[in-house]
């Protein structure tokens, strides 16, 4: 057996604790995870079953953890768990699974299939069949602070060029402000409008605010690949430099797993509170709504448009009506999916499968699901919140030629601002 | 023949029954320790929406029934599923001469279901769980998951409620045959649960408490 094998089956072995061992001996093969799973339901292919996905790690837990699987490994009827079993299983672990969690939703027998799969990511990764794509983003997110490898001067340059557009300041490395601002390598690079968009509506609601030069990244690989230290790094330095500026709160920007990974993971990574709060966006846009400071001009969006709840912010974000709030504040025509909130499905490429170029026939074809979702409802505007889930929808929805326009959803709420600040601020 | 029968129909009440028990509950509390034993997870720390126990408590009962827009994916497993786990659980503990056992055991005893009740939750078990297996065979997904012990937990299952209503109606063999037959595959059933699939009913409780605490915390129903 080889190092790093023995590397990955000892992070199964190390891993494997009670919900685990009771999820595995509780699965009746019922076949309704894959049900749930959008890569089953486009492909049919009966390998992308989520509980398959974990087959490897359950065998192991057999062979190892129960009497009677160590009496059929003795007796040489329960095979040992090989490097080609993982590398096979790469696809199907990081390929065709978005982490979206629905099929944690669905289980009747109430196994949380995403939690085991993200577990054994981290053994994929420690026995070495981590796609090389995902541990490039892994090693830039560590290394120079971004997935993307997008540097300070490259946000410097974003920066400026809002504020000379919207004519609105933002602040840099600012002390004892209500809020430090992350952002996604994405929102940087491809959709440089939302850091404007957050700069006219604290300026309008009256908040003070930052963005560190520091610690501006959201994104963290290392929940991604599942390697637990890289992770606890990347959160690290967010929370040493909000610490040290003293915020009250961290604002997690449309991008959903850096939301789930700072939110809900980070403190468990690092082993203590945080000395701040951790907000998501939609939930300070909503907070601030309901105290009524973000007024509005009358000109509500007439536009039928429908919204994409972004997986980790809603199903294993738990922001679920802060959005609809918001849409039904600017828009006279929203209209939900079929399947929504916590149910919606996945636009195909979360969890890093968009970051993966082996993994793009499986994520177009995945899309199919978004595609009739959208078709049904008969719009030609769809809104969400994160800049991943844009972009992915925006490159798929131009390979099946659909005219349909994607809108950040702080953006639409910026854009139906009453637009007073400037002139305000110039009296 | 009758005496053969007789004598296994009384090992099955007897000595077989008693050993079938005592397998499994020894197979029971092995199973669980095996299991609940291993670590459990560090607390949580993120601060959450909601309190997690209550909301796995709730969880535990949610999943009975489908999320929403799951039904119509999957009628049959959903359908076949209720109708076949209800039909048993209610033979199992509203016919008369099964509680006449518990009685016996426990010495508690409850009202029974009228017989022709009973015979319609049999039948309607026993038709859901051929169509369970049908599905089983024919779904693609379903076919390329199950494994021999999928098939072997739906085996144990059937043959008590068959040969019970096959006794009921004294089909195809005499009556003492399919009492003995009958007793003696609940004996099985009851000796092999905890090393089947059949060990679900125990584990799915916790399993969906954890997974309804941990959506929970984060203010998602599961």
């Amino acid at each position: 057996m080889s190092a790093t094998l023995e590397r990955g089956l000892n992070a199964f072995r190390n891993f494997l604790n009670a919900p685990a061992a009771s999820f595995f001996a509780s699965c009746v093969h019922c076949g309704l995870c894959a049900e749930a799973c959008l890569f089953y339901t486009e492909s049919r292919d009966p390998r992308l079953a989520p509980i398959h996905k974990l087959e490897p790690m359950r065998r192991l837990w057999e062979r190892e953890f129960t009497l009677l699987g160590r009496i059929q490994a003795m007796l040489g009827l329960k095979p040992e768990v090989t490097d080609d079993e993982l590398e096979q299983w790469s696809e199907l672990v990081f390929d065709t699974c978005t982490l979206c969690g629905r099929c944690s939703l669905v289980c009747p027998v109430g196994n949380d299939l995403v939690y085991l799969i993200r577990r054994m990511r981290e053994g994929m990764a420690a026995s070495g069949h981590a796609p090389a794509d995902l541990l490039g983003a892994t090693r830039r997110n560590l290394e120079k602070g971004s997935a993307m490898g997008v540097t300070l001067d490259t946000l410097m340059a974003q920066i400026r060029h809002q504020e000379e557009e919207l004519g609105v300041e933002i602040p840099l490395d600012r002390e004892g402000v209500d809020y430090m601002v992350l952002l996604s390598s994405m929102e940087i690079v491809q959709f440089p409008e939302y850091i404007g968009a957050v700069a006219r509506i604290f300026k309008q609601a009256g908040v003070t605010w930052t963005i560190s030069t520091q610690a501006f990244e959201a994104t963290n690989g290392g929940i991604q690949i599942g390697v637990p230290d890289i992770a606890r790094r990347i959160v690290m330095r967010t929370v040493e430099v909000a610490e040290r500026l003293k915020v009250g709160t961290v604002i997690c920007p449309e991008c959903g797993h850096g939301f789930r990974a700072l939110r809900w993971e980070g403190e468990d990574l690092i082993g203590r509170k945080y000395g701040f709060k951790v907000q998501h966006i939609l939930e300070v846009l909503d907070e601030l709504r309901a105290q009524g400071r973000l007024p509005l001009d009358n000109l509500r969006d007439d536009r039928p448009l429908t919204y994409h709840d972004p997986c980790q912010i809603v199903r294993r974000g738990g922001v679920i009506e802060q959005p609809r709030n918001l849409l039904k504040m600017v828009a006279s025509d929203f209209r939900e999916m079929a399947d929504h909130g916590v149910m919606n499905w996945c636009c195909g490429g979360g969890g890093g499968v968009s970051t993966l170029e082996r993994a793009e026939p499986w994520r177009v074809m995945a899309f199919k699901r978004k595609k009739e979702q959208i078709e049904h409802l008969g719009v030609h505007t769809l809104v969400t919140a994160c800049a991943n889930c844009r972009m992915v929808i925006e490159e798929d929805l131009d390979k099946y030629a659909m005219d349909i326009e994607v809108v950040g959803l702080t953006e639409l709420v910026a854009n139906h601002l009453r637009e007073t600040t400037s002139k305000e601020s110039q009296e | 023949m009758n005496t053969i029968a007789s004598d296994l129909l009384i090992w099955a009440r007897g000595s077989g029954f008693h050993a079938a028990l005592a397998l499994f509950l020894v197979g029971i509390l092995w199973r669980l320790v095996e299991i609940y034993t291993l670590n459990h997870p560090r607390r949580c720390l993120a601060t959450p929406l909601k309190d997690g126990p209550s909301e796995g408590f709730k969880t535990v009962f949610r999943r009975f029934l489908p999320p929403p827009g799951m039904f119509m994916r999957a009628p049959v497993t959903y359908l076949g599923g209720w109708v076949f786990h209800a039909g048993f659980f209610i033979v199992l503990f509203f016919f008369a001469p099964h509680i006449e056992i518990f009685r016996a055991l426990f010495g508690i005893r409850w009202p029974a279901l009228s017989n022709p009740l009973i015979e319609l939750f049999t039948v309607a078990a026993l038709i859901a769980m051929l169509l369970v297996l049908v599905s089983r065979i024919t779904d693609p997904v379903k076919r390329f998951l199950s494994t021999f012990m999928d098939y072997f937990g739906w085996v144990l299952t059937f043959l008590p409620l068959l040969t019970g209503w096959l006794a009921w109606h004294e089909l195809l063999l005499p009556y003492t045959w399919s009492l003995a037959l009958h007793v003696l595959t609940a004996d099985l059933l009851l000796a092999l649960l905890p090393f089947t699939r059949l060990l679900h009913g125990v584990t799915a409780f916790p399993s969906r408490w954890y997974t309804g605490v941990w959506f929970g915390r984060k203010g998602v129903q599961s």
